[in-house]
């Protein structure tokens, strides 16, 4: 049975946002805020087309490659942080000295070191959205009542076990809560990494009908970027709720 | 059997436990009674090999606890159960720290769940679980690896009064077929009485030994109503007056 609340929610939203917009454009006179019907008219019309799957195909694969390795990287060095004191004491201060730095003002340096193609975008995603992780999963692991610990180590447990039974099921929620609220940051560092040296991508698809005053084009692109923001959002919650069942039970 | 031998512990400079030596047969049970912070947390994390003594041992069939083994099994505070494994797995979990394969070590952790009156329960979390329930898988947990020696930490003390005599009489009824001896560490009186074949009361801290009374009626189903624990209940109320 297909659970209706969320579909009614997102379905509110959108007629909120909506209504928002056409007064805005109804506002600004219509051209450079298009209305929501001719926007949408022809975000539909686009998505009916090949270009514009190629565009989206291209930013999502950015996206999703560089979400995978941010996870990837960062989930295990949290871990490690957060259990492994003589680790930690060596890269905190790395980490934390480096954390506030704007990170996306180091592309023209990753767009030097490698090259124009995707690899610099989504190392940049990555590395900024890689930080996210990382912090929230060592505070999360500094942050397991250590009676756990105890309770594997109690019936013979090694640290193996511990690392499998405590450390990586008590972290997930931590890793997941970052990635998912991560996926804003990502896309809104696509679009940007999209704004130079390319010619694909949705974010190069918005800069590019700007360029042209294509209002109605650079709203197609507005609305897949969104699309895809909201569909990864999603897809992070749904494998959230799958990894950390226990997180989501009736009545907690 | 268990022997510990002149047991002293202290946590940055400060003694929590001090000279604790006694022993254990191998079908006896021997309740601890102390005041609130005396030490008989550290007490058991000595004898469940989780901490070490400063000085002293503890020996269990003649072999020095100096380590978590699978031989001894040890009930925590808040029942020590995972939130993010179901009750089947968090009951299984040290069938499959040893090595057991999936489907036995499922199988017996049904049995024991059985036993301990809570089927059918096996696939949710902890967390959807009263005290009391939870307080059964925990017990389940410590029974099912068939351990040489069961170590419970106040287990029943966030429970209610009903619910933590019908879990004592559970207990006992385990204890019974298995025979497992067992070190229970309590602030009530009341349930010394019940699952103590031997009672020992500690001082305040640093906790030591002050006295040990035998506990003729220990076994029995309706002890509360005996003359014979209500004698006993006065003399151990009159030790610790004078102490705590």
């Amino acid at each position: 049975m297909v659970n209706l609340k969320p579909v009614l929610r997102y379905g509110l939203v959108i007629l909120t946002l909506g209504l928002l917009w056409e007064l805005s454009a109804t506002g600004l006179g219509g051209i450079i805020l298009p209305h929501p019907k001719a926007a949408v008219g022809a975000f539909i019309s686009a998505m009916g087309t090949q270009i514009f799957w190629e565009h989206f195909g291209v930013s999502a694969y950015r996206a999703i490659t560089a979400m995978a390795i941010a996870w990837g990287i960062a989930f295990p060095l949290g871990l490690i942080m957060g259990s492994v004191k003589r680790i930690d004491n060596l890269l905190a201060p790395f980490i934390f000295l480096t954390y506030p730095i704007p990170k996306i003002v180091l592309l023209p340096i990753f767009l030097l070191l490698l090259g124009l193609g995707d690899a610099a975008k989504i190392a940049m995603i990555a590395l900024i959205l890689g930080y996210q992780i990382l912090v929230t999963t060592r505070d999360g692991v500094r942050a397991i009542n250590p009676k756990y610990y105890d309770s594997v180590r109690s019936l013979g447990g090694s640290q193996w076990d511990v690392l499998r039974e405590v450390l990586i099921p008590a972290a997930l929620p931590h890793g997941f809560t970052a990635l998912r609220l991560g996926t804003g940051v990502s896309v809104a560092v696509l679009f940007f990494v999209e704004s130079f040296a390319t010619s694909r991508g949705l974010g190069y698809m918005i800069m590019d009908a700007w360029g042209a005053m294509d209002y109605l084009g650079m709203f197609t692109g507005i609305l897949g970027m969104s699309m895809m923001g909201a569909a990864l959002y999603e897809i992070a919650n749904l494998m959230e709720r799958q990894a950390c069942k226990w997180m989501f039970l009736r009545g907690k | 059997m268990l022997t510990a031998e002149n047991l002293s512990k202290s946590y940055g400079g400060e003694a929590v436990l001090d000279n604790v030596s006694f022993s254990l047969g191998a079908d006896e049970t021997l309740a601890i009674v102390g005041p609130s912070g005396c030490g008989k947390t550290t007490l058991l994390y000595l004898l469940s090999g989780l901490a070490q003594a400063d000085s002293g041992a503890a020996f269990l069939g003649g072999r020095r606890i100096d380590r978590t083994s699978f031989d001894i099994s040890i009930i925590l505070q808040d029942y020590g159960l995972l939130p993010w494994r179901t009750v089947i797995e968090n009951v299984a979990l040290g069938l499959k720290i040893q090595g057991v394969g999936a489907k036995e070590r499922t199988e017996r952790a049904r049995e024991q769940l059985v036993e301990l009156g809570i089927a059918g329960r096996d696939a949710e979390f902890p967390a959807n679980l009263s005290g009391g329930e939870q307080q059964r898988v925990a017990i389940a947990r410590a029974f099912v690896s068939r351990p040489r020696l069961m170590l419970l930490d106040e287990p029943f003390s966030s429970l209610d009064a009903l619910t933590r005599e019908r879990l004592q009489r559970t207990l006992l009824d385990v204890w019974k077929k298995r025979k497992v001896p067992f070190v229970l560490v309590t602030h009530s009186l009341d349930e010394a009485v019940v699952l103590g074949k031997r009672i020992m009361v500690m001082s305040s801290r640093p906790a030591r030994p002050v006295a040990v009374f035998d506990n003729p009626g220990f076994g029995d189903e309706s002890i509360r109503d005996t003359e014979g624990c209500f004698k006993l209940l006065k003399e151990l109320r009159h030790t610790v007056e004078d102490l705590w």
